[in-house]
């Protein structure tokens, strides 16, 4: 072992955080490239599913918060970009890496929002799904990672709190409003569940990640807590969760559930989800249409400097 | 209706329909730091318009304690493209970057002295509103204005679509200082404001900006020929394709909660 490594394993073994300048294997910058990347992508794709009802909020009210909250995905999407350029890929090279296919996104912005509903499922189920997985990684042993994410995680359970509130008025609502609730947590639930990652023993990177103190608790760990939590709350909205093979286990003190379609999650993925050619190539038309917004900035930019250099 | 009810509705259209007109870009913008700028002014805007649905509805009950009461959903939602009173200019399709910047220009420069002058009429429900909302819509000038600046004198490109912009948009702009019935008896009863005032100093803010982004100016002779005229309900096509998409749910499934 090289010193600088001894003193980045004492480092983590002391729950010290890695800075940027600190001397990381690799490996660990690669993966957390990967996984920071990843995040951010997931937050502006995921701008995409909600902003579909933004001109459709059927209330002043709903619109106005529905844009305050795409707006905070931005908002993240941003401040993971920038703590990513702390590990030495420009922002520019990681965008492109999303347009390319090589980087990848959170799968659940590959489902459709059909209905109003959605956004109430988006916001309890998606954001829940979100906060959980975050929440530990306020505590990640790199610096800029978990610094954000302790302003994210604040947003997102807000978010959280709204998206129940759109389905508890749903629930009481007309047979309709109540049919089309059931209907979203019919169809976020599983993907949902999905969102934790596969199973720990065919997750390639759990290991890694856990053992550099990156990620705390391992997929399915995560998952159990969030199917918990979920049993819970949706007796509150008075609906069901998708699941006939949900029950209480008294002796493990916590939910069985059903078994999980993988192949779904894995078609999903690999790009043959119901929405993955739509995703992204709406961000490729968004990063299109905007290059010679880009380029017009820039060289006034250019011209400005350049005047005031002369005087 | 009374003339100053129908004057706040208008005022109120004006800001719901750019709003949404500008949200329609969130997750669509050209750079992640200017998509959260323009959904933050649909977020003013949109805010700006419940305020006014608010100070309507408020109005409306109050003259009529008799019927059931109204609220600002019901003002957004549950009227048809002839009882909007929005200028034509802020239903115009949002086109590229450059076309909803000069829009953003234009109108906002022309809201600022708008709500200056609501600040001393007589009513104080609509000057609290202006004061609140001129807050927000100095942004809104600074922002626009930096971005003529940058596409008017940024590339040859950016240039050409500021011009195509001024073109599509120019001919909207009369109807902002011709003041329909309603505004002027209720600028004569001291409680709106007659926007021909505002002509000059408008034309002296835009084409202050124009100039400095090396794009043509306004041009000052005022054209009176035939135009639609959106604050009299009188409106292009795209107006009926917004309500049709906004109004949805409400329409579908009347009488529910959100």
């Amino acid at each position: 072992m090289i010193p600088e490594e001894k003193i980045f394993e004492d480092k983590i073994a002391r729950e010290v955080r890695i800075e940027p300048r600190d001397w990381m294997p690799a490996d660990y910058r690669k993966l957390l490239i990967r996984q920071m990347s990843q995040h951010a992508h997931s937050e502006i794709v995921g701008m995409l599913p909600e902003g579909n009802w933004i001109t459709r909020a059927p209330s002043l009210r709903r619109k106005a918060t529905l844009i305050a909250k795409v707006q905070d995905e931005a908002g993240h999407g941003l401040y993971l970009y920038s703590a990513t350029e702390t590990l030495g890929i420009t922002r520019e090279e990681t965008i492109d890496q999303l347009h390319s296919g090589k980087a990848k996104y959170s799968s659940i912005f590959n489902y459709p929002t059909l209905t109003w509903a959605d956004i109430g499922a988006i916001g309890w189920l998606v954001d829940g799904a979100a906060i959980m997985n975050q929440v530990p990684l306020c505590r990640a042993s790199f610096g800029p990672y978990a610094r954000a994410m302790v302003r994210i995680c604040k947003e997102e359970s807000f978010h959280q709190r709204q998206g129940f509130e759109i389905l508890l008025t749903l629930s009481r609502g007309s047979e309709a409003q109540k049919h089309m609730c059931q209907d979203a947590i019919n169809r976020w639930w599983w993907p949902s569940v999905m969102m934790f990652g596969p199973p720990d023993d065919a997750s390639p990177h759990n290991q890694k990640s856990m053992q550099w103190k990156i990620k705390r608790f391992s997929n399915d760990e995560l998952r159990q807590k969030f199917i918990d939590v979920c049993a819970e709350q949706v007796r509150v909205l008075g609906m069901k969760l998708p699941d006939d093979k949900m029950k209480w286990n008294e002796d493990e003190q916590h939910y069985d559930f059903g078994e999980i379609n993988w192949t779904e999650f894995r078609e999903v993925v690999n790009g043959n989800g119901p929405c993955n050619k739509e995703r992204l190539e709406a961000r490729k038309k968004a990063h299109a249409e905007g290059a010679w917004v880009r380029e017009a900035a820039a060289a006034y930019a250019g011209k400005k400097n350049h005047s005031s250099n002369n005087q | 209706m009374s003339p100053f009810s129908t004057y706040i509705i208008h005022l109120a259209d004006n800001a719901l329909i750019l709003g949404h007109r500008n949200s329609e870009w969130t997750g669509h913008g050209p750079i992640l730091e200017q998509d959260i700028a323009l959904s933050n002014i649909a977020l003013d805007l949109i805010g700006q318009s419940r305020n006014l649905y608010q100070l309507a509805a408020e109005r409306l009950n109050s003259l009529s304690p008799e019927r059931k009461s109204i609220t600002e959903d019901d003002l957004a939602y549950l009227r048809d493209s002839t009882e909007y009173k929005n200028f034509v200019l802020l239903e115009q399709d949002n086109g590229d970057w450059a076309k909803t910047i000069l829009r953003e220009f234009y109108f906002s420069h022309f809201q600022l002295l708008q709500y200056h002058g609501l600040l001393n009429r007589k009513d104080p429900g609509l000057a609290a509103i202006s004061e609140k909302s001129i807050k927000e819509i100095r942004y809104h000038v600074k922002w626009s204005s930096e971005w003529v600046c940058r596409l008017g004198d940024g590339t040859l490109e950016s240039h050409a679509r500021m011009l195509n912009a001024l073109d599509a948009l120019n001919p909207w702009i009369p109807e902002l200082f011709i003041a329909a019935d309603y505004e002027k008896e209720a600028a004569e009863s001291g409680l709106a404001l007659d926007p021909s005032a505002l002509y000059e100093d408008w034309l002296s803010m835009v084409n202050t900006v124009l100039a400095n982004a090396t794009l043509p100016l306004y041009p000052p002779e005022k054209k009176d020929a035939f135009s639609l005229s959106g604050k009299n309900g009188f409106h292009s096509e795209h107006l009926g394709y917004i309500l049709a998409e906004m109004q949805f749910l409400q329409r579908a499934y009347p009488g529910c909660s959100w």
